[in-house]
Formats: C-alpha cells, sequence, structure tokens
C-alpha cells in the first residue's frame, strides 16, 4: 500500500515537475476541489446559473458520499483533494502537424477506421478538446441537421440546446446515484450530446473517441443520448490513453433516455491504458452507464469490449420501465498482468413483458483479477418479465482469478429468470490440435478466444469487430507461456 | 454496524453466559473470551451487511424477543411425541438447547458410537474434543458464530473412531419448550468421524408452545479421510421459531459428504452451510429444499471451498415459495490456487406460486485456478401452464396436478436421500405439504 | 522419407512405447495394428509432437530433419498431418476460419504469400467434394455438435487442404458406420501420391479393405513385433490378436 501512495504522490508531485507554462497557467484551474474550483470550471464554460447550481447541488451530494468498498477490486486511496479538474492546455497542446501528434492517437484512429485525411483534421479539434473526444459526425453535421438529429459536444449543447440538456440531464443517473457518477456531475468538463428526433433512423453510426491526453488531471466527461419516439442510433464509444507510469482517474457518466420504441444500440471498446506488466501505471476507470428504456417498446443495447484500464468499474445497466421495453447487455473483459476488473450490467424490470438479456464472457490473464458483477431485479408489478444470463470466464494461467457475484431478486411471480455460468480453460488439446494443423501458439490462442467471445463480437459494427479482435489477441500476447 | 439498545443487551447476555462456564477447561475459556470480543467488534449485522441484506435478523430479534423476560426454567416436556416413529436409531434430545440424558439413548454399540455432552467431554479432557473444537467455525466472519462460540454450554459431541461402520443413524432432536414464554438457545456440536468411518445423523427441530424462540447452533463436523457422513437436516418447525445456524464441514482426503436441508416452516430460517475440501478425492453433495408459505423466510448460505486439487463437489438447491415468504439462496464456491483439477457445480431453482413471495439468489463463483471446470445455474419461474392444463385434459383436478408438478420438481432432491425410512418420511411430509398447503 | 529408430517413450511414469523401428519411404501406406493398449495413438501422438508424452530414447528423421526437436506446429508445417482419434471441438471459431488460419501460416513459414479469401474458397469447394462434406458444415464452429462421421470426413477435409507428406491417420475407422468408412478411405486414396506417405493406425482390417496397405506392422507391448503385407491385416482380422501374444510370449 505504501508503495502504491508513493505512486500517487508520484503522481501529484510530477505535476510541478512539468510545470504548466505561465501562458497556460489561467486555463487550469489549481489542485483540489471545493465549491470555488466548481464555479471556476462553470464560468470557465461559460455555463447558464442552472447548471452552476446543478453541479454545486452534487457536490454538496458528493460530499455526504462514501466511496465505495464493496467491489472486489483494491487501490491506494485516492485524495481528491490532490487532483487538478479542469486543465485546458490549449497552445501548448496543438499540433502542428501530423508528426507531432502522439503516435498512439493516430495509430488508434486507424484502428477505429478513420480516414488519414479527415484525421489530419479531427485530431486537431481531439487535442484542442480538454477530454479530447472526437466525433466524426462533426463532419456530417449538416447531414445530420437535415434530419434533425442533433449530435455535438456536452458543451455546446448546454449553449445550444439548454431546454434538451436540462430536461434529460440526470434523468436517468441522478446526481447522487453513486459516489463517482456524483463526482461526474459536480466537475465534468465535456462529453457528447446526442437527440435523435421522433420517427427519425440514423442514417450513419455516430461515434465518439474518448482519449485521455493531458497527464496529473482526473478526468471527467459526460455523454446523454436522447432518442424520442421510434427513432434509432447507433453509437460508437472508442478510448485509449497515453502509457503514464502514474494511475489516473476517469469517472465518466453515460445516460441514454429512450421513448416509445426508440432504439438504442451503445458500443464501447475500451482500451484505456492498462499500467505495464508489473501494475505500474495505468486509468483507474470508475464509469456509471445506464439507459432508461421509458416509452413502451422501446430497447436499449450495451456491447463492450474492456481490455484496458488498470481498474475497471462499470455495471451498463437498462431500466426497463415501458412495456414490452427490452434491454441487452453483451460484455468481453479481459484482464492481463496486474489488471483488475469489476463489470457486470443490472436489469431492473419495473413494465410489464419486458425482456431483457446478458451474455457476459470474461478472460483473465497473468496476475489479473476478473469479476462479473450483475443484477436481475423483477419488480412486483413487472407482469411477464424474461431475463436470460450467461456469465462465462475463461482462465489463462493459474496465478489469475475469475469471480462470479450475479444477484437475482424476483419479486413477481410470473417471471422466468435464467442464469447459467461456466469457468473453464483453454484446453491443453484444443491448442495442440491448432499447432498441428501448423498454427502458432499465439494464433491458436488468439483464435480460440475470438471463438469463445464470438457470441459479443457478433453484436459490434463490423469494422469495431475487427479492431476489437486485433485487441484481444494484443491484450493476451505472451500470457500462454 | 448500528449498535442499539438490544444489541447491547444481547452482548451482555453473552457476557453473563461466558461468566457462567468457569468450570470449563481453561482451552476453552479462551476461545470463549475471543470470541466474546469478535462479537462485541462485528455487532448484530445491520441491513447493509452482504451476507444478511434479505434476513432482517437483527430487526425481528429486536422486535419480537424480550430479552429479560427470557424462560430459563428447566422444561418438563415429553419429547416423544417429535420422533420420526419409523425411523430407529440413537436418540439424543436437546430441550431449549439443554442436553436430556434422560431422554437420550444410544444403541449402537460404544466402540462404534461415541456421544456424549459436548460440555462434559470438554470438561473432562476428551483430547479429541479439544483438539476439533472452535477450530472451523470462523468467529471473526459471522456475528452470531461469535455469539454461539461464546455463550453455548451445551450440545452434541459424536465421536466416531476408525474404520465403523455405523448401521444405525443418529437421531438428534432439537426442541424447544416455548410454552410458557419466549426462549433463547445456543447449542454447540461436534462430530468427529474417524479414517474409513460411515455415519447418518439426522437433526430435527421441533417446539411445542406458541411463544418466539430463537435457537443460534453451531455445528463443526470433520471427516476424515475415506470418511463418509450422511447429515439430515429436518426444519419443520412452527411459524414462530427463529433460527440461525451454522454448519461447518472439514472434509479430509476421499472422504464423501452428502448433506439435505428441508425447510418446510419456521418464522425465519437462516443455514449457513461450509464445506471446506482439505484433501483431493474428496466427493461432496449438497442438496436442499424449501417448500414455504405464510410469512416464512428460509435463507440458505452455502460456501463450498476447493482448497486442494482433484476434488468434485456438486450443489442442487430448490425452492417453492407460497404466500408471503421469501427464499433466500447464496452459493459460494472457492477454487483456491492450488485447487487444479476441481470439478464444482451448482444449481438452484425457484418457483414462485403466489403474486406476494418473493425469491433472491445470488449464486457466487470466485475461481483462483486454471484449470477446472465449474459452473452454476439458476432459474426462477411458475408452474409450467401448458404442462398444467395437458394433465387436467387427462381428467386430473387441478389441485392434484398442481400438486402432481410440485412433487415432481422437488424430486430431484427427494430421490438422494439414502436412508430409506426416512425417505419414506421424508416424502410424505413433503407430499402433504404440496398437498394442503400450497 | 520417415525413419524411426529405436523410438521409446513414456507418460508420467509409464513407458508405453519400448523401441520402434520402422521405414518408411514415399508413395506407400504402411498399416499399424495392435490390440489395445499397445501403443499405437501414442507412436501418433509423438510423432505428430504432443507434450503429454516424453521421449526417452531414439530418434525420428524426417524428410532428413530431427522430427523430435522440431515444435508441432513446425512438424505440421514440415509437412506431418495427424487425422485425431478424437478430434477437438472450439467454440466459436468455424471451420473455414480455422483452416484459413492454418494455410495461411503454413504458407507463410514457407515464405509465400497468404490465400486471398476468394482462391481460398476456391480450393476449399475442391477439397470438399473429395469427402462429400457441405459448406454449411465448414460454417459452423469446429467439430461441435458434428456426429463421429462428420468428425471424421473434416479431418480428412483438413488433410486435403493441408496437403501432408506424411498423413497419420489414427484410429480414423473407428465409430464410423460402412457408408461413412467408404467416404472417407474414397478421400484419402484420392489424396495419394507418388510423393507422399500415409500411415494407417487402426485395430481392425475393415479400413485397409478400402485404403491398400502396401505393409502392415503389428505394434504390441509398445513394439513392431510382426511385419508383412495386407495378407497379415487379415490373418489378424480371422485369428484375432491372441497368437500374436503367443508368438512374443514364447520368444
Amino acid at each position: 500500500m505504501s508503495k502504491d501512495n508513493q505512486v500517487l504522490e508520484e503522481l501529484t508531485s510530477k505535476e510541478y515537475e512539468h510545470g504548466w507554462t505561465s501562458d497556460l497557467e489561467t486555463d487550469s484551474a489549481p489542485k483540489g476541489l471545493s465549491e470555488d474550483i466548481i464555479r471556476f470550471i462553470s464560468t470557465k464554460k461559460n455555463e447558464p446559473e442552472w447548471l452552476l447550481d446543478w453541479r454545486l447541488d452534487a457536490y454538496r451530494q458528493w460530499s455526504k458520499l462514501k466511496e465505495p468498498t464493496w467491489p472486489n477490486i483494491s487501490y491506494p486511496a485516492i485524495n481528491y483533494q490532490d487532483l487538478i479538474y479542469y486543465s485546458a492546455p490549449k497552445q501548448k497542446a496543438k499540433p502542428k502537424n501530423l508528426e507531432d501528434i502522439d503516435p498512439e492517437l493516430i495509430k488508434t484512429f486507424e484502428k477505429l477506421g478513420i480516414s488519414l485525411t479527415e484525421q489530419k483534421r479531427l485530431t486537431g479539434i481531439a487535442v484542442d478538446a480538454v477530454i479530447d473526444s472526437v466525433s466524426v459526425a462533426t463532419t456530417y453535421k449538416d447531414t445530420l441537421a437535415e434530419l434533425g438529429i442533433i449530435f455535438c459536444s456536452f458543451s455546446e449543447a448546454v449553449q445550444e440546446h439548454p431546454e434538451l440538456v436540462k430536461k434529460y440531464m440526470g434523468s436517468v443517473v441522478p446526481v447522487n446515484d453513486n459516489y463517482f457518477a456524483a463526482l461526474n456531475a459536480a466537475v465534468f468538463t465535456d462529453g457528447s450530446f446526442c437527440y435523435i428526433p421522433k420517427g427519425v433512423r440514423c442514417p450513419m453510426e455516430l461515434s465518439t473517441y474518448f482519449r485521455i491526453n493531458a497527464a496529473n488531471t482526473g478526468q471527467f466527461e459526460r455523454t446523454l443520448i436522447v432518442a424520442d419516439e421510434g427513432s434509432y442510433v447507433s453509437y460508437l464509444e472508442g478510448c485509449t490513453a497515453p502509457m503514464r507510469d502514474e494511475n489516473q482517474l476517469h469517472a465518466a457518466v453515460v445516460e441514454i433516455y429512450a421513448m416509445k420504441d426508440a432504439q438504442v444500440k451503445y458500443s464501447t471498446v475500451q482500451n484505456w491504458y492498462p499500467g505495464d506488466k508489473n501494475g505500474k501505471g495505468g486509468i483507474y476507470n470508475f464509469v456509471t452507464k445506464r439507459g432508461l428504456c421509458f416509452g413502451d417498446g422501446s430497447k436499449i443495447s450495451w456491447t463492450q469490449v474492456e481490455t484496458g484500464s488498470a481498474i475497471t468499474w462499470k455495471y451498463p445497466s437498462c431500466i426497463l420501465k415501458g412495456n414490452n421495453s427490452m434491454g441487452e447487455f453483451y460484455s468481453v473483459a479481459v484482464t492481463n498482468n496486474y489488471q483488475q476488473a469489476d463489470t457486470g450490467s443490472k436489469m431492473i424490470h419495473i413494465g410489464n413483458n419486458t425482456k431483457s438479456r446478458i451474455v457476459s464472457k470474461g478472460i483473465s490473464a497473468g496476475h489479473s483479477q476478473n469479476s462479473y458483477r450483475g443484477q436481475v431485479k423483477i419488480m412486483k408489478r413487472a407482469e411477464n418479465a424474461r431475463n436470460f444470463s450467461q456469465c462465462d470466464s475463461l482462465l489463462m494461467g493459474d496465478q489469475c482469478g475469475a469471480h462470479t457475484f450475479p444477484y437475482i431478486d424476483v419479486e413477481n411471480k410470473s417471471a422466468r429468470v435464467e442464469h447459467e455460468a461456466t469457468t473453464s480453460k483453454i484446453g491443453e488439446d484444443q491448442i495442440f490440435y491448432c499447432l498441428q494443423r501448423g498454427i502458432d501458439e499465439e494464433s491458436a490462442v488468439a483464435l480460440i478466444v475470438n471463438g469463445y467471445a464470438k457470441e459479443v463480437l457478433n453484436q459490434l459494427p463490423m469494422e469495431f469487430a475487427v479492431e476489437a479482435q486485433k485487441l484481444l489477441a494484443l491484450t493476451l500476447e505472451g500470457s500462454v507461456g | 454496524m448500528s449498535v442499539t439498545v438490544k444489541e447491547k443487551n444481547a452482548s451482555a447476555e453473552v457476557k453473563n453466559l461466558i461468566d457462567k462456564s468457569v468450570s470449563l477447561n481453561p482451552a476453552v475459556i479462551s476461545i470463549r473470551k475471543e470470541a466474546l470480543e469478535a462479537f462485541q467488534k462485528l455487532g448484530l449485522p445491520d441491513k447493509k451487511a452482504e451476507e444478511y441484506r434479505h434476513t432482517p435478523i437483527t430487526s425481528l430479534l429486536q422486535r419480537d424477543f424480550d430479552y429479560d423476560a427470557l424462560l430459563s426454567k428447566p422444561s418438563d416436556l415429553d419429547p416423544k411425541e417429535y420422533f420420526i416413529p419409523s425411523v430407529k436409531g440413537n436418540i439424543i434430545v436437546l430441550i431449549n438447547g439443554v442436553y436430556s440424558s434422560a431422554h437420550s439413548s444410544v444403541i449402537s454399540p460404544a466402540d462404534e458410537v461415541h456421544i456424549t455432552n459436548l460440555s462434559e467431554a470438554l470438561a473432562g479432557g476428551d483430547t479429541m474434543a479439544l483438539e476439533h473444537f472452535a477450530k472451523y467455525a470462523d468467529v471473526k466472519s459471522d456475528a452470531f458464530t461469535a455469539w454461539n462460540t461464546a455463550s453455548w454450554n451445551h450440545g452434541v459431541f459424536i465421536r466416531i473412531p476408525e474404520n465403523a461402520i455405523v448401521q444405525t443413524p443418529i437421531l438428534i432432536y432439537h426442541i424447544h419448550d416455548a410454552r410458557a414464554g419466549q426462549v433463547m438457545s445456543a447449542s454447540r456440536n461436534l462430530f468427529v468421524i474417524g479414517r474409513h468411518s460411515e455415519v447418518t445423523i439426522i437433526e430435527k427441530f421441533d417446539s411445542a408452545g406458541l411463544s418466539h424462540h430463537f435457537s443460534n447452533t453451531v455445528t463443526e463436523a470433520v471427516v476424515s479421510e475415506n470418511a463418509h457422513l450422511e447429515l439430515y437436516s429436518i426444519q419443520n418447525d412452527a411459524g414462530s421459531r427463529y433460527q440461525v445456524g451454522l454448519t461447518h464441514i472439514h472434509q479430509a482426503g476421499s472422504s464423501l459428504v452428502n448433506t439435505f436441508t428441508f425447510t418446510l416452516n419456521g418464522k425465519l430460517i437462516r443455514n449457513n452451510l461450509q464445506l471446506s475440501l482439505d484433501g483431493e478425492g474428496i466427493e461432496s453433495h449438497m442438496f436442499g429444499l424449501y417448500l414455504i408459505t405464510d410469512d416464512t423466510v428460509a435463507d440458505n448460505h452455502t460456501t463450498v471451498d476447493h482448497r486442494k486439487p482433484n476434488s468434485f463437489s456438486n450443489e442442487i438447491y430448490k425452492g417453492i415459495m407460497d404466500g408471503n415468504s421469501k427464499g433466500v439462496f447464496n452459493g459460494k464456491i472457492y477454487v483456491r490456487p492450488q485447487a487444479q483439477k476441481t470439478n464444482a457445480f451448482q444449481s438452484n431453482k425457484n418457483i414462485l406460486l403466489s403474486d406476494k413471495a418473493t425469491v433472491n439468489t445470488k449464486p457466487q463463483l470466485e475461481i483462483w485456478a486454471d484449470d477446472v471446470k465449474c459452473s452454476h445455474g439458476c432459474t426462477t419461474g411458475q408452474l409450467d401452464s401448458e404442462a398444467l392444463f395437458y394433465l387436467q385434459t387427462r381428467g386430473i383436478n387441478k389441485e392434484t396436478a398442481r400438486a402432481m408438478m410440485l412433487y415432481a420438481f422437488a424430486i430431484e432432491v427427494l430421490n438422494n436421500v439414502k436412508h430409506a425410512e426416512l425417505k419414506t418420511y421424508i416424502d410424505q411430509l413433503v407430499s402433504e405439504r404440496l398437498h394442503t398447503n400450497f | 522419407m520417415l525413419s524411426i529408430k529405436n523410438l521409446q517413450a513414456k507418460i508420467g511414469d509409464k513407458q508405453i512405447l519400448n523401441g520402434i523401428n520402422l521405414e518408411v519411404k514415399a508413395g506407400e501406406v504402411h498399416a499399424i495394428m495392435g490390440p489395445n493398449g499397445s501403443g499405437k495413438s501414442t507412436l501418433a501422438s509423438v510423432l505428430a509432437g504432443r507434450e503429454d508424452y516424453e521421449v526417452v530414447q531414439g530418434e525420428v528423421e524426417f524428410q532428413g530433419q530431427n522430427l523430435l526437436d522440431m515444435a508441432p506446429e513446425d512438424r505440421a508445417r514440415a509437412g506431418v498431418f495427424l487425422a485425431f482419434q478424437y478430434p477437438v471441438e472450439i467454440p466459436g471459431v468455424s471451420t473455414i476460419n480455422f483452416m484459413k488460419t492454418a494455410v495461411n501460416q503454413i504458407l507463410k513459414s514457407r515464405g509465400q504469400q497468404p490465400l486471398d479469401a476468394v482462391s481460398f474458397l476456391k480450393i476449399m469447394k475442391e477439397k470438399m467434394k473429395l469427402v462429400d462434406i457441405d459448406q454449411s458444415l465448414l460454417n459452423r464452429s469446429l467439430n461441435e455438435g458434428f456426429s463421429g462421421g462428420e468428425k471424421k470426413r473434416n479431418e480428412i477435409f483438413q488433410m486435403a487442404m493441408l496437403e501432408p507428406k506424411l498423413a497419420i491417420l489414427d484410429e480414423t475407422d473407428s465409430g464410423l458406420d460402412i457408408d461413412a468408412l467408404k467416404i472417407v478411405a474414397h478421400g484419402v486414396n484420392k489424396l495419394r501420391t507418388k510423393s507422399n506417405a500415409v500411415i494407417v493406425v487402426t485395430h481392425y482390417q475393415r479400413l485397409l479393405d478400402y485404403i491398400i496397405p502396401d505393409f502392415v506392422h503389428v505394434l504390441y507391448k509398445g513394439k513392431i513385433v510382426k511385419s508383412g503385407t495386407k495378407d497379415l491385416a487379415l490373418e489378424l482380422e480371422a485369428k484375432g490378436y491372441d497368437w500374436i501374444k503367443d508368438e512374443v510370449a514364447v520368444a
């Protein structure tokens, strides 16, 4: 623990080491968290009074909350007063040409299938932003606008569409929902906003790409998707971070609001820096993602491929309020080296004839600990609710752990809930079979792992799926001896 | 960890009991002191305690019991009416947690079975009892275990020597006499089964009178190499019964254990069943059936801890909930890093029959070894209306059809009961319940 | 092509092969027969490089290379193919994907260009005909839910795809009905050329009616105790293995 504290100590002291140049000082908040800091952020962002009040309320609630201790993860205590909550190194970070851009970033863009010409322009915007959030759709803003689709940064939405933001922000994840969500509500800096009007089927995938770039700073972004009646949207989220020795805190909130017959598909390939092979560095990823199937017949589907972060704490959930609404969660979570993941889903059935499905595939290697934690709750008045959950774990090596914590709470007799879980290893005979056909061991493992995760990978849009497969192979490289 | 006036009373009660136990072996005194300290540190579990989140035992104890008015007089109850007539065997009777030699009778030969009051065995310096007592039930993780360890006065000590195939079962009748007022008991049992031996132990819980009664029992069982234990628990007591019971079974290599837990009645029944598989080639089966109605809460928390390689465990728990009842199941499977080649399976199936019945289930796998086969599955549903209709079209009335289907649901557990007369008895108990109460 | 000299191997503490000697030349078909537990499958596994077995003594030379020094995948790339007695199931991985990976890795190891999807499919369709296998089967997860016959046909299909120099068929006939057996044998015969060789490991003579061997060897207690032509197989079929055991006992 003391060594880890040292690491954190380094994190905070290095801030000075890096030494923000004087012309940037005005764009950074001083260290620590207080109402003044929140006012500072709000002023910087030129926010309306109501949003400042909302932030302050969140901060006050956060001060009363306790950091959760129930997850199956351990990390040195985070000193929230030792973090910087606002930092906008605009001048310094703006790349003059392609060579100045972090090669990791370029690589990731290539992985996301964004063409180089576009990339040049987009990275310019990306690094400019505090959260480095880049949206492909910016390019197609006009096309989208013709359909009435709003897709922009959260800050822009606050300025341009305050009525929508005001109405839906916090409606799915209340400010005091949990410790990290409250923290985010108080200090979030930017994120994405998306509104799909009635009856509109969004003609293209909307994509947000999150990048933690600035060092020594907590990262807090917020995404809000509102799908009006009968609309459809598929939303992609990718994330990476540079390799740094310190741990960095990332506490994001994603809210999805689906009205009658609306469908939202949200896919994530999370590849935050997981730390090195000795467990040094990496992102602490504490994320609240929740969708509200508010209207009858609505559907929200989460798909995630998690290969990154030193610590992952994340439970994309669906509240199935509307009758005949449907929630899905497909997940592949890979942990290697000293990564720890405590992730899963919650399906809360409130409406009649609601359906949910959970498919979780955990893969643990190295010294990592991989936990599935999920809840299926059938409320008293939810008639004919259905849930099926499948939680599989694959272990590679005898130094890692796989844990399954499913909570199944049923209060209505007409519910049908099924949960299955298995734990297995990659069979030596499976590997030998591949070897005998001339396939080397690394490829054999990749082949078997991708086969194991196929049900989830199939849910991803095509280009994402290919990328996710490569990521899986990359993450597990060298984990079979 | 809420501290209320009532809980302080409970702790004080425990303290009093410990002070009365001076005649015991000094080694045991120190164990009691440690347990008391652990209890004071833990406190009774509040609503947020993960292990008791669906089982409001502390608030019920506070609401329904008057610690100052608990009965302490000896009971004059005749226990015979609670005996299972068809199952003959060695009979041990505990009334209000007090070992009753007068009502107990051991018929097995002395070289096969050795049974005494545990407190006597410890006071008398029985080496086997001293070696194993309080070695397995962990006082630091559970307040009730700490409470029991600190305050018990009576209990059953069973010792089966090596190579003894015990033909007649041992029946332990836990009876509470709540005719004259509220009763609380904390009995403590220790079973030591020698190498290559076999024994069947049946525990049955009953009561007289309508006053609330609470029992907090802890049983430790040591199953030596290649030994075989069949352990039954039959809980069909009145609706005024509150029970927390821990049974911890420590298994050595190549041993075989089958446990059966039948919960048919009671106000709040919490069964903690823990199996430590501390050897290779072990086989363990845990069967459970809870058929509950009214406002009964039946809570089964089981743990299988695979500590060594090459062992097998299987768990099947089934529940039918009617009325306002609540079924709770938590099954943990631990596979430790060195427990390679473990096979561990678990299944929990539930049927809800009424609008107000609920079930909370949490199967939990924690695996640190890679070369293992583990799975768990759980389902919650209601009776298949198609099948019900099918039976009706064949001329069977709805009630019978329903009972038939519920019985068919329960049979997977019943069929594993080895002892023929006991099987008939339980079968009858279950059938009656399914026909009349559900 | 293959030269085995005094091969001894064990699994755990148990010695199973007690000095095998065998010469296989290009164009030949050798049958290895023997009672259960004589070491037939062990021999096949040792040649393919399964790690469970430890070679205690002896040499195996394959096309001038020391086979025992090579990793299993390198043996495969050099042209050794094992048709498994119990083909493994790999959930989520289609046979097509599996074969594409294998073919391209083998090509790469030989410094050749990998096949694009179109040419791969073209070759695949040709080879499918050989064993009368349906593409829908190859789209499914490898061997998962396949019948015994389908699994064995899939093995021969893979053999056709990889075009090995030396194919070892480990009890490929076990569990097959006569029609499936004919299809499998037909596939193997079509693949025979002057430059490749086949070792057929079997308990029964049945398969040898369809794949005519040039030599038949009897394995008993980890040694080849008798060699002959296909007539030996017929004799074994008629008389069983006991007379061999007796002969060995007398010797």
